[in-house]
């Protein structure tokens, strides 16, 4: 246990050092990340007009510009630059087998190596992080209890963990397509909706408000799926709209998903092992 | 005491055929069709502890596939292998901890970092006493002559500089099995020379069992005593390497050095005349005439120097393979006088 341990240290620090390489290159794009919060900003003024009381679908304007800057949180927390594809890319040209062949579990690897990438990422961007939040500090309404931060704390760790093992999924399924870049852009699309990315999640119901049991099919389908906890729920619980007992459910729902979808990665790559041909060489 | 044993294991690929041209593409996108490729049909062998074999052929005569069978990295379609007492491609901890493998030009280290940091992430993951890791790195890189370089990122190294640390990763856990595949693979003569060295003296000091692929015959001939010929996915030949140019090669030259001013004429009499330069000749004949046809040379022209060799060992594997694809024609009987 203590070896293991170590193990995962060692491989942590020693993707933190891969990382901090490029040091230009890795802080210029992790600045560029805060730009679209500015687009945000004037995209959702446009929107509501100007009118700061109006209510779209149960959100003012304060209400959407602090939505924004929560989902920008999420996203630092789930979003993952480059992992399937990575992942496809090993598997196609034969990297793969360092993993195969050492004592380690590529799964944790790539975990580690995933930690590594947001530590920096987070060591780099927490200064303009706190920046934005305090020069929008009056979109939010209201100042969160210490349930509502741990919550909202936990919530970012189930983030990470359903956005690590999505893509790790559609990375593993390289070991029977080798090409999976159509499948990594329809995901990033789907993603990009369901996720609360785009808009929260409680608009996209009322697109079908015509056919009432369409819109329900549509809500209950949206609240069972794991993209949810990419970025609406972290950030409806810090806007207050997930409490108690909703709020344990989802916490519950979302550890749930982590649960399967790790048993489904070590399926899917179990029996992609199988099936590998060891290209390149 | 048997390290490697392999029996009657095949390996079958499904491979996408595909038509040339533009109306087989728009097809292949609703047919396809595929062809079974046996990369390897049926092969069995053993290999003793402590044994260092050469495991020869062609491209895509089934080396590396085998290699890859016993390195767990993929799965056989038939037959059975053990190494170590393992099933490879069950891929236990235990055994990974117990061999490497070691393809030419895929690397392991990380790219951007100095080879000291991959050897680290080496240690944690084979869990190597930190006391005996120091002194394995210390002791290799000395041996292969890079420790200096241990601090310099990768991807800054030589090819041959980056070969050598690859083989030092390999071998910090101490493995009891290496898998070789082309480990001199587009190194420059020094440094194939160094790895040669390395390789011989450490597997002879640790005892090492070593399966050895490389296109290289200069490798093959300083490190291994027996080697494995494998075409077409099936053993041509398991045994001495020096067994290979006898039972292969039905051919020896004569090199000549004549005593007179200009080279005689109607030498191809004799054999395929090839590598003239005077006073120099190099002539291919049977193995069978070997006798005559000297005796004729030494009595028909005034010569200062004779010598017989084998065909190099590259010259006689290469014949074989020619031969089993294609029915050779006999060579033309030489015409003594």
């Amino acid at each position: 246990m203590l070896a293991s341990a170590q193990t995962s240290w060692f491989i942590l620090r020693t993707c933190i050092s891969e990382r901090l390489t490029y040091r230009a290159d890795f802080a210029f794009a992790t600045l560029v990340r805060f730009l679209p919060i500015v687009t945000q900003v004037f995209l959702w003024s446009a929107v509501y007009a100007g009118n700061e009381t109006q209510r779209l679908n149960g959100y003012t304007y304060r209400n959407m510009v602090a939505y924004a800057l929560l989902v920008m949180v999420g996203r630092a927390f789930s979003s993952m630059p480059g992992l399937a594809a990575g992942i496809a890319r090993d598997v196609r040209d034969g990297t793969i087998k360092k993993y195969l062949t050492q004592p380690v579990d590529m799964l944790a690897y790539l975990f580690w190596a995933r930690v590594a990438h947001k530590l920096v990422y987070y060591v780099v961007a927490t200064g303009p992080f706190v920046l934005v939040f305090y020069l929008c500090r009056g979109y939010f309404e209201q100042t969160p209890d210490l349930i509502t931060i741990a919550a909202f704390a936990y919530a970012l760790a189930l983030a990470f963990l359903i956005g690590f093992l999505m893509e790790c999924l559609i990375g593993f399924i390289s070991f029977w397509f080798l090409e999976v870049s159509s499948l990594i852009f329809i995901f990033m699309m789907i993603n990009y909706f369901l996720s609360g990315h785009m808009v929260p999640l409680d608009w996209l119901p009322g697109l079908f408000q015509r056919w009432p049991a369409v819109q329900e099919i549509a809500r209950q389908t949206m609240t069972c799926l794991p993209f949810q906890y990419l970025a609406y729920v972290p950030a409806s619980i810090l806007l207050g709209k997930l409490q108690g007992h909703d709020l344990a459910w989802q916490l519950a729902v979302g550890t749930g998903w982590v649960v399967l979808l790790l048993a489904a990665n070590r399926l899917v790559f179990n029996r992609g092992v199988r099936r590998y041909s060891a290209f390149g060489g | 005491m048997i390290a490697v044993d392999v029996r009657n294991l095949c390996k079958t690929y499904r491979v996408f055929r595909k038509q040339e041209g533009l109306w087989p593409s728009i097809k292949g996108l609703f047919h396809r069709e595929h062809q079974p490729v046996h990369a390897v049909a049926g092969v069995s062998f053993q290999i003793e502890r402590g044994e260092m074999v050469a495991f020869l052929g062609p491209n895509g005569a089934g080396k590396t596939t085998t290699l890859k069978l016993l390195a767990g990295l993929i799965y056989p379609t038939s037959g059975v292998a053990t190494v170590l007492g393992y099933v490879p491609w069950q891929r236990e901890i235990a055994y990974r901890r117990r061999f490497a493998l070691v393809m030419g030009q895929k690397n392991q280290l990380w790219w951007d970092l100095p080879a000291q940091e991959s050897f680290r992430l080496h240690k944690e993951i084979y869990r190597i006493d930190p006391t005996d890791f120091e002194r394995r790195l210390d002791e290799l890189t000395t041996l292969l002559e890079v420790k200096k370089l241990v601090g310099q990122p990768v991807r800054e190294l030589s090819l041959g500089e980056r070969m050598r640390m690859e083989l030092i990763a390999a071998l910090l856990h101490r493995p009891d099995v290496l898998l070789l595949d082309e480990p001199t693979i587009g190194l420059d003569v020094v440094s194939q020379r160094k790895v040669q060295d390395f390789l011989k003296q450490y597997q002879q000091e640790q005892r090492l069992t070593v399966l050895l692929t490389s296109h290289y015959m200069k490798d093959v001939q300083a490190l291994c005593q027996r080697a494995i010929i494998i075409n077409e996915g099936e053993i041509k030949h398991d045994g001495p390497l020096a067994q290979i140019v006898d039972r292969f090669s039905k051919f020896k030259v004569i090199e000549l050095q004549f005593a007179g001013e200009s080279l005689p004429g109607e030498l191809d009499r004799f054999g395929e005349v090839f590598d003239v330069s005077f006073p120099r000749a190099k002539i291919r004949v049977p193995r069978n005439q070997v006798p005559e046809i000297l005796s004729a040379l030494l009595s028909a022209f005034p010569l200062e120097d004779v010598g017989v060799h084998d065909r190099p060992l590259e010259e006689a594997i290469a014949e074989m393979f020619t031969s089993t694809r294609a029915t050779a024609p006999e060579p033309a009987a030489a015409v003594i006088p």
